[in-house]
This record gives C-alpha cells, structure tokens and sequence, in this order.
C-alpha cells in the first residue's frame, strides 16, 4: 500500500434513522416520529445483499459497519490509507417532498461532519445534495467553508438529465468553491433504472447504472456545462470503467456528423472527458488480470483518469486485495495518489486546523 | 499542374455545383455567388461522393445556449456521415488539418482568352464570348 494512498469512495453505515433525529429540526425530528417514519431504504443496496456489505466486514447480525473505529480497523489502519473521502449512500433523494428531501440531506452531512469527519482527521466527505435544484446550492453554500468537504455528491438516475441548465447553479457554485460535482451509481427512483421500462431483477438494475452513467455523461457534456463551467471536474463512483472508451467512440463519432446541433462543442466529447472527468477503480468492469487490465489502459488513452477506492463495504475483493491485479508501481502511484491529489484541490490543502 | 476547361459557367449557377472529370479525377465545381471552388468528390473518410451531399451553413457559439449561423450554403456533408467540409478549403470544421478533401485551384476565364491559351480543352468547345470554369489539376 503506498503510503499516502486516498481511498476516495468509502460509505459510512447509519446505523438507524433515529441516529439522524439529533441533527434534525425540531419539525422534522416531532413530525417524522409522529407519522412513524423510521426507516428509509433505497432498493439499490438491498441490505442482505451480499454485495451491499463484505460478509468479513458484517457486524454480529449481519449489520453494516457504522462507526469511525470500524472503518479504521477494516481501512485506514490495516492499509495504512493516507486519506478517505466518505459518499453516504443514505438515501436523501428518495422523498417526493424537496423540503424533506433537504431536512435528510442537511441531518446526514451534519451527522457526518460530527460522529465520523470529528473521528479521524485522515476523513474527507461529500456533501450530499437533496433532490431539489435550490436547496442543493444551499447545501453547498453552507458547507463550503468546511474544507472537509471535498466534493459534492448526487446519483446517476435522478429526475431530470444532470447537465439541464436547471442544474447549472448547483455547478457555478461548485466551480466558484473548486469542488468536484461527484456522481454515485444508484437511482432515486423517479423513473424506470432501464430506458426500456421496469425490470424485474436485481441484477438488471444493478447491471443499468452503466447505462445511467453514459447517459449523465453524454447529458453533461453535450449540454456544454464544461464549456460554461471550464474549472469543473465530474467524479464518477461505481460506474465501472470499461464502457467508457466505446461509448466515447460512438459519442465523438456521432458528434462528426451532428455537431452543428450542439456548436459550442469546440472538440471532440471525449477530450471533455479527458479534462474533466475521473472514475473510481470499484467495482471494475473487467477480469481483473495484467492482460485484461494493459488493454483497458491501452483503450482509456491516459492515465490520469482512475480514482483508487476500496468502496467499502460494498464486497468486491476478498482480503487485502485492494487494488486490481496487473497494474504496475508506477501507475498504482498515479491512481492512488496522484490523480486523487489533482482531482480535488481540498485534498492538496492538507488536514485543517 | 495543368488546366482544365470543366464547364461554362452559366452551367453551374450559384448555389449550384456540377460533376466533371478532369486528369482522370472525379471533382465536383461549386459556385458560391460567383466564386468557383473545386473539390476531389471522394470523402477523405470512406469514399463517398461529395457531390451527393446537402449544402449547409456553419453554426458556431461562444456559449451554451447561442447560435450563431453564418456563410449559408458553404459548407457541403457529406451523404454519408454527414460530415462539415468548407467548400472554400476543403478542410473539415472538426480536424481541419488532419481531415481535409483535396481541394483544387478554380477561376473563371474569358472564352477569348482560352482559345489561345494553354488549356486542356480539347473535347470542351469553347466560344469567344462566353466565360468558362477553369480548374487546375
């Protein structure tokens, strides 16, 4: 493990909503007891799902771990990680009401700021952003002083394609604050996760996020937000990583014949992406072996695109494999510590005061 | 580099263009409202023929959002993938130095001029008082 390693996807588990109570308003805190509002899941990380959580990783009853001193002992302790940035995957974006949607989000990044970013001063988090335009710049705004804060973060499937100008304050804020816009794999179940309907798996849905990806990515580069907003940079976690040079080879050779539609493209998507764009490493989308692994390097074009992340708890390695086999020093350096260092200018600040 | 009769010019009106052949090649003539450009009819891309694809305009911004529409009918697609080609330069709008038709010298000549020159005209008949396209291949 290299020393000063950032793991930039790791997911801290709330161990109820009433832990969350604390860091409410008193209106939320009273009404949601009242209406016996206790448990908010999303369906894209089925608990039992042995996906969801590392069985090694699993509390006495199966539970996900919960607590600073769990993640030191199962991350940042045993791989000696220099830095974590924390992605709550608590599910903020499900609530039609964009009032609650936001009571969630502000509780969740206050619980954060306090029980886990206070524990270590090795952790970083996103902020997690509600499901409304506005009170997502609130969110940042009142968060942004908090260097901790390293990025924002929202889902792959929401309501509306996340490069709509509707969306463009959440980027001017960010830009204005040097924070990456971060986007988690996961939907918040406003329409079908498959643009063909419903599916009736699991599997399916897990298997869509792909899909939602590329569609976030061709809306927010087709929509100009990195001609409007040149300083942004776009995180994606958990979106795999091998889809992406083909889906760029159709996008830039679509764009040749159509650009006229979109002028203000003055090259071709993909360098977009080349500037703008990162991808976190788990879950990979290939054989993880040195053939498979050189080739997809051969086709990303750079090294400079992949994020290390353990993306824990999630279980996709056995052991202390934490990182893919076939990659060589060199190119582990770059993804577990350079390009993590170039991606978020909070992170390069050091630890605050 | 020699030159080439390939047309009077009251046959290629403007926004008008005309197939000819010239030194073997197939090139396709336009007219932009009076000037003549001529261009290889083969897509540097896969091959297809120029001169099958529909004229254009070239849009620009400077911003999401802004469209600025200009030098309507001088760019020419490609029919095939619909790819921007300048008339004027033959060069692509999206890798002008690297994707480019080639592009070939035209201007126009006094039919007088002509029958004493030394032009490659012998099929084309020629009149003292018309004007004709010259390209130079």
């Amino acid at each position: 493990m290299t020393e000063a390693a950032i793991d930039c996807d790791l997911h801290p588990g709330l161990p109820s909503m009433a832990s969350l109570f604390h860091y409410m308003e008193p209106h939320w805190r009273s009404s949601l007891k009242e209406r016996g509002v206790f448990q908010l899941e999303s369906a894209s990380w089925p608990p039992a799902a042995p996906s969801t959580v590392r069985a090694d990783w699993r509390g006495p009853k199966g539970e996900a771990p919960c607590n600073v001193a769990t993640l030191q002992a199962q991350v940042l302790d045993r791989w000696q990680v220099g830095t974590g940035i924390l992605n709550p995957l608590f599910p903020v974006q499900l609530p039609f009401s964009r009032d609650l949607s936001a009571a969630f989000a502000r509780a969740t990044n206050d619980w954060i700021r306090a029980e886990w970013l206070e524990g270590d001063q090795r952790l970083r988090a996103s902020i997690l952003l509600p499901n409304a335009i506005e009170e997502s710049v609130a969110e940042i705004e009142r968060l942004a002083p908090d260097h901790r804060f390293v990025q924002a973060m929202t889902l792959c499937m929401g309501e509306i394609p996340l490069g709509r100008r509707e969306w463009w304050p959440v980027y001017e804020a960010l830009s204005r604050h040097d924070m990456p816009l971060a986007i988690h794999a996961g939907s918040n179940w406003r329409h079908p996760v498959t643009s063909v309907g419903w599916p009736s798996y699991y599997l399916e849905e897990y298997t869509a996020n792909s899909m939602g990806f590329q569609a976030s990515l061709a809306s927010l580069i087709t929509e100009g937000v990195f001609v409007k907003f040149p300083k942004l940079k776009v995180v994606l976690l958990e979106s795999g990583v091998s889809w992406l040079p083909s889906f760029l080879w159709r996008l830039v050779k679509s764009w040749k014949g159509v650009r006229f539609e979109v002028p203000w493209l003055d090259r071709p998507p993909s360098e977009y992406v080349r500037d703008h764009v990162r991808l976190s490493i788990r879950p990979l989308d290939v054989p993880e072996e040195a053939d498979t692994m050189a080739r997809l390097m051969e086709h990303l074009g750079s090294d400079e695109l992949l994020l290390w992340s353990s993306d824990w708890p999630h279980a996709h390695f056995e052991g202390d494999a934490t990182v893919p086999k076939g990659l060589d020093a060199a190119l582990l350096k770059k993804i577990m510590v350079d390009n993590p260092r170039a991606t978020y200018t909070r992170l390069r600040e050091g630890v605050p005061a | 580099m020699a030159r080439h009769i390939v047309a009077a010019v009251d046959e290629i009106p403007p926004g008008g263009r005309r197939l000819v052949e010239a030194d073997g090649k197939k090139i396709v003539v336009f007219n932009l409202g009076g000037e003549f450009f001529a261009l290889l009819d083969r897509c540097p891309h896969q091959g297809s023929a120029l001169s099958g694809g529909i004229l254009c305009g070239l849009t620009l911004s400077d911003e999401p959002g802004k469209y600025h529409f200009s030098r309507a009918g001088e760019m020419v697609r490609c029919p095939w993938h619909n790819w921007e080609f300048d008339i004027r330069t033959g060069k692509s709008w999206f890798d002008p130095q690297r994707t480019k038709v080639r592009a070939f010298p035209a201007h126009v000549e006094a039919g007088a001029a002509l029958v004493e020159g030394p032009y490659q005209a012998e099929t084309f008949p020629v009149k003292i008082e018309a004007d004709y396209v010259v390209v130079e291949v």
